[in-house]
């Protein structure tokens, strides 16, 4: 930071950072403190990467039919050959390459439902702190009637009005994950408001917009971003379930649940079809669930004691 | 007391407007007129096609056809289903109790085995059993529920042929529905006749296990961790130390003074879990091919049955809001502080 030969003025500043750590650091030293969020937080990179790599990392075309190796078994069981890693599924196509194109379909889901449900729930939030009169009532019994539908339920009729596919999955799962974001912001935006810095800068003429996105938001992002991370994971569960039901991802797209759908059929004499998908929605969601109390614990010490 | 049901009540209402108002706006919704979509790939003459609208009455403004809507609901027509002809109300009469059944059987698993999981992890804080109990609470909470079932079908059905792949009961019994409770009539009939239905109680017994299982799963994770956070709080407290230097025994202190206390978060936290069983058992009854009202609504949406759809979210969505209802005025009966709060 400062030179050897410093000023008393410069050592004081020395001090000041060897008391206060950067956010950064900080922040880290709290997450890091969770060993399971740190090995959570390693398999999701270990994810996104072969999700970004995928052409290159999987060794196979993921729709390719290898009509000579049906349900051809994984490496290391009787019969399995090194040709394909983790065997192959129905219609001979290598569940490998499957799998490592899937997470690139379930981390966008998850990513683009949690975008869509967290931008309108955040500035619907604000609006209902704001104004809690009307507009904040009115948009609260609105996010009660969205709540009081069970979350896959609620999805299931959402496609069924538009139709499955990737972007009716996506915008099902966001509507479901919309009323927790609404109200968890509106929640922190509410104790947020009667603090004297948010009556300052009131004060200092600052305009609703300012006020709302500027001064108070950046106080409420901690239980956010938690929540947001909780929600990726429970996007990624409800992605996969739609898929299951044949509501989702069609085939043959290899969506981790859809791969799941059409493997139950061969549930008596090819585990591998039906074990693999599963554990890696299981691992995925996991993981991220590990990483989301690793968040808690750094971002929200309050939350923490509370849970 | 009173005044409280009524304020209750109040929410209530609109609440369920509300939800009157998504499943009405649910069919107008469908891309394409419902009476193509009815008809399917078939063409019709446009004199059948004025008819049929007319007969829907979808060629009234739209809040008139609302208001319509609403009177049928009121006055108890819920419509009839487009595939079998039967009114949708007695179709889901007939098949709720299933999906009762197995509901009520996944939350006493997931009581039972999450209170004790709870319990026990927060006595034994910071022990090997306590980080088990709580890496398998956020497994099962991670859980792909209709992966958990495929598992255990391959594993007890398949492998060791323990119990049943699917449905509620062995094809070589016959059994009248009574009570729509397969557990009950089969142990009745079995008490009528023991000659002809011997082994019919045990058999519906072996349907129900894997499923309650599976449903209870997720309940069963968060309900241990809820447990655990809510002893570990108790204990702290000074009448728990003041019990334990009375002498009580360590039994006493802990199922009395303690968990009796701690019970309250967990039982909010149970009333919450009816959402999640009634999103659940559409997948758990898919998997078991269980015949409730979760695969009854996903068959309908498979065969744009409409009417089923719609009036069937209706009712799933008001069991919902009933329930947590009641658990609300539950809650204010047993927390004074709840009742009178503002």
């Amino acid at each position: 930071m400062a030179n050897v030969q410093a000023s008393p003025v410069a050592t004081a500043a020395d001090d000041v950072a060897l008391s206060y750590p950067s956010p950064l650091k900080e922040f880290w030293q709290g997450f890091s403190h969770n060993k399971g969020a740190v090995a959570g937080l390693v398999f999701m990179l270990a994810i996104t990467l072969s999700a970004l790599l995928a052409p290159w990392l999987a060794p196979y075309n993921p729709i390719e039919q290898y009509r000579d190796a049906i349900l051809a078994p994984p490496v290391w069981m009787d019969g399995g050959s090194s040709r394909f890693l983790f065997g192959t599924d129905e219609l001979g196509r290598d569940l490998l390459s499957r799998l490592i194109h899937g997470a690139r379909l379930s981390l966008l889901i998850g990513l683009t439902s949690v975008v869509m449900a967290m931008v309108p729930g955040v500035i619907l939030g604000l609006i209902a702190a704001f104004f809690p009169k009307v507009l904040g009532s009115l948009i609260m019994r609105l996010m009660d009637i969205m709540m009081a539908l069970p979350a896959l339920l609620l999805a299931v009729a959402i496609v069924a009005i538009l139709g499955p596919g990737l972007i009716n999955t996506m915008i099902a799962i966001a509507i479901v994950a919309l009323p927790a974001y609404v109200r968890l912001t509106r929640a922190s935006a509410m104790t947020e408001l009667n603090r004297d810095y948010v009556t300052a800068s009131r004060v200092a003429g600052a305009g609703l917009v300012r006020l709302m996105f500027v001064c108070v938001l950046p106080n409420c992002m901690a239980p956010l971003i938690v929540h947001a991370t909780m929600s990726f994971s429970s996007a990624i569960l409800e992605a996969a379930a739609l898929g299951f039901l044949g509501l989702g991802v069609q085939p043959p797209t290899p969506e981790w649940g859809t791969m799941l759908a059409s493997a139950r059929d061969y549930i008596e004499r090819a585990w591998w079809v039906v074990t693999l998908p599963g554990l890696t929605i299981l691992l995925s969601v996991l993981a991220i669930n590990l990483m989301g109390d690793g968040l808690r614990d750094a971002l929200d010490p309050k939350l923490k004691r509370a849970a | 007391m009173f005044s409280f049901i009524l304020r209750r009540l109040g929410l209530l209402l609109p609440t369920f407007f509300g939800i009157t108002l998504i499943t009405f706006g649910l069919i107008r919704l469908i891309p394409g007129d419902p009476v193509e979509v009815m008809v399917g790939e078939r063409t019709l003459d446009p004199q059948m096609h004025a008819d049929a609208m007319h007969r829907l009455g979808l060629d009234k403004p739209i809040y008139l056809q609302y208001v319509d809507y609403l009177h049928n609901l009121a006055t108890g027509h819920l419509g009839e289903s487009l595939v079998t002809k039967d009114s949708v109300w007695k179709e889901f009469t007939t098949l709720f109790p299933a999906t009762l059944e197995l509901a009520v059987m996944a939350m006493l698993f997931a009581a039972v085995f999450g209170l004790l999981a709870g319990v026990i992890a927060a006595i034994k804080r910071g022990s090997i059993f306590d980080h088990g109990v709580m890496g398998l609470a956020l497994t099962g909470f991670s859980m792909p529920i209709f992966w958990w079932g495929l598992i255990l079908i391959m594993f007890f059905s398949v492998k060791l042929g323990w119990t049943p792949v699917s449905g509620r009961l062995d094809l070589a019994f016959d059994i009248a529905p009574r009570t729509g409770f397969m557990l009950i009539d089969a142990w009745l009939a079995e008490a009528a006749d023991p000659s002809l239905n011997a082994g019919a109680f045990k058999d519906a017994l072996k349907h129900l296990i894997l499923p309650a299982i599976v449903l209870g799963t997720i309940p069963l994770a968060v309900i241990a961790r809820m447990t655990r956070s809510s002893m570990l709080e108790v204990l702290r407290e000074d009448y728990v130390r003041t019990a334990r230097a009375k002498g009580l025994s360590p039994a006493r202190v802990i199922f009395i003074h303690t968990l009796r206390n701690a019970m309250i978060p967990v039982l909010t936290v149970m009333g919450l879990q009816v959402g999640t069983l009634m999103g659940g058992a559409v997948l758990t009854e898919t998997i078991f091919s269980w015949p409730g009202i979760g695969k009854w609504l996903i068959d309908a949406i498979s065969r744009r049955d409409y009417p089923v759809v719609q009036n069937g979210i209706l009712m799933v969505a008001t069991l919902v809001i009933l329930v947590n209802f009641i658990v609300d005025i539950l809650y204010g009966i047993a927390n004074p502080r709840i009742r009178h709060a503002k």
